[in-house]
């Protein structure tokens, strides 16, 4: 029988391939990995415990700051959770607005993790495309949001300003060139000899141990399990669009990576199906008191400054109770459950995070893989070091 | 404050008709503890003798499948008697599309068991609820801090640890 000898090997914190700070001690049998240990913890900045110390809308900036390249959908699963407790009513240009940005917020986290992937595997270029592309999904964030990035762009009862005048024929404009960009990733990697022998095999979970080790959203769906919860649990303006959820049965990151190249597909055919027919009428609801009156208002109108003063002051107080609210982010089921006592400060705040969960996989994933493989194994799980730490 | 678990003050339908219910009423009636519902969400609130057995219950029924953990956390209280936790396990059946909470309750001392043999997710969950509420769960195969460096000095997500942290890294 063979000698065989375990080295143990550190990667990490600071490592390119680790998208922030994720430190693995890799036990390796000449190259093989015999054992992975992921030591997080590094971004914890406690957001959790910030929050139940802060008002609900004070919370909101915090949910941009987790999954940073996926701000858009983080946003309004807070908010929806918010809503669910308050009990009050969307109106549906706001829900329409909010779905065509968190699908804006797919592609972008989408080509992020795809472009970084790649890069990891050597395809350097491919993140360059990609963020090209993504430079058009920023813009349409800038003018609407204010922000390219941290959006905070959701509010209870709608969103917290207008669309411009013009934005749907500029997402228009990107929908049409963006198509044939996601021809030329394809054409790129698809059936690249390079790309397939790097993520082929690699990484494999089967859809039993998807299913018990809690994936979630793409990572889950290339392991074959049918699920997502924009088709199943309909939230926002899903259950007036049709599209396809893509499912792969390999469990491997290639498919992970045909999953997302799909997805993005049906993004764009999603928001081709409601930008042309949002509808009129205001874009948050303020008649259920829970938002800042508008500014003109404020300064003629004793009872507008009155609503004003009292909710800068006090802020909104939810009736006592909690709500469960998830939906499905870029990287898998973003949950947030809360509990009031009836203050104005979340009772118990707390995340679901897709990707720390996502990331316990790395432990069956990387086993028996090669060491270069972890890197390519990270990437097709699209980590996000600000969720999984918080 | 005294504990009322089958408080039923929000508005919605009625909790018993959840098909969860309905089948623990009938065969767990014992370690049913009470059950609640807020925002149409549906609870029931067991006992730690008694989790084991129903959560895994709840994964094998074929009527029920709840086969999907989404998330284990807790809630502190600290005026409450008897029970200052509530662990709370998210359960979702992917099959049925059916939500479901359950909730231990759990006094300062007391240990509830590790559900990592029902649902290996519950893993790092569960280590994150040991790291920040001080929790412990009995057989869980690796019970470490998780985001908190080793050697941290308290949990901080309790109501009484104090925002700015007790000592500055």
């Amino acid at each position: 029988m063979a000698r065989q000898e375990i080295m143990t090997i550190n990667m990490g914190p600071h490592h390119p391939s680790t998208h922030g700070v994720l430190r693995l001690i890799l036990e390796l049998d000449g190259e093989v990995v015999v054992n992975v240990i992921p030591d997080i913890g590094y971004l914890h900045r406690g957001v959790e415990k910030l929050s139940e110390n802060r008002k609900y809308l004070q919370a909101l900036p915090l949910t941009d700051r987790m999954d940073y390249l996926g701000p858009g959908s983080t946003n309004l699963a807070y908010i929806l959770a918010v809503e669910k407790l308050l009990g009050i009513d969307v109106p549906p240009r706001a829900r329409y607005i909010r779905t065509i940005i968190a699908e804006l917020t797919r592609i972008n986290s989408h080509l992020l993790g795809l472009g970084s992937c790649a890069g990891d595997c050597g395809a350097v270029s491919m993140l360059l495309y990609t963020l090209r592309e993504r430079e058009g999904v920023l813009d349409l964030f800038e003018e609407t949001t204010g922000q390219r990035m941290m959006l905070s762009y959701t509010r209870p009862g709608g969103v917290a300003n207008d669309i411009l005048p013009g934005f749907e024929e500029r997402v228009g404009a990107f929908l049409d060139k963006f198509p044939g960009k996601i021809d030329e990733y394809e054409r790129l990697l698809t059936k690249n000899r390079i790309w397939i022998k790097r993520q082929k095999g690699v990484g494999v979970v089967s859809r039993e141990q998807a299913i018990a080790l809690g994936l979630s959203g793409p990572v889950a769906r290339g392991s074959g399990v049918d699920w997502d919860i924009r088709r199943d649990e309909p939230y926002e303006a899903y259950d007036e669009v049709e599209f396809k959820v893509p499912v792969k049965t390999d469990g491997d990151a290639y498919s992970r990576y045909l999953v997302r190249i799909e997805e993005m597909r049906q993004s764009v055919h999603i928001i081709r199906q409601l930008i042309n027919k949002i509808p009129d009428g205001p874009y948050i609801n303020r008649a259920a008191k829970y938002m800042y009156p508008e500014k003109e208002r404020v300064k003629d109108s004793m009872e507008a400054m009155i609503h004003h003063f009292k909710l800068v002051v006090e802020g909104l107080a939810p009736p006592e109770g909690e709500a469960y609210s998830t939906i499905e982010g870029p990287k898998g089921e973003i949950g947030f459950y809360l509990v009031s006592d009836g203050s104005p400060h979340p009772y118990r705040f707390r995340i679901r995070p897709p990707t720390f969960v996502n990331l316990q996989s790395i432990m069956t994933m990387a086993k028996g893989n090669m060491l270069a493989d972890v890197v390519a194994i990270i990437g097709s799980i699209d980590i996000v070091l600000g969720e999984i730490d918080r | 404050m005294s504990i009322d678990w089958n408080r039923q003050n929000f508005s919605g339908e009625d909790p018993e008709q959840h098909p969860a219910v309905v089948a623990l009423r009938a065969k767990h009636g014992a370690g049913l503890i009470g059950v609640g519902i807020s925002r149409g969400e549906v609870w029931a609130v067991v006992s730690p003798e008694n989790a084991i057995e129903i959560l895994t219950f709840l994964r094998d029924d074929p009527g029920l499948s709840f086969d999907y953990l989404s998330d284990v956390t807790a809630v502190h209280w600290p005026d409450r008697d008897g029970a200052e936790f509530d662990v709370v396990y998210q359960l979702y059946s992917i099959g049925k599309k059916v939500r479901f909470r359950v909730k231990v309750p759990l006094s300062q001392d007391q240990e509830t068991g590790t559900v990592t043999g029902i649902w290996p997710t519950a893993e790092w969950l569960e280590r994150e609820v040991f790291d920040m509420f001080g929790i412990r769960f009995s057989g869980h195969p690796d019970q470490r801090r998780i985001l908190n460096p080793e050697g941290f000095d308290g949990h901080p997500l309790r109501k009484e640890f104090p925002l700015k942290g007790r000592v500055s890294w």
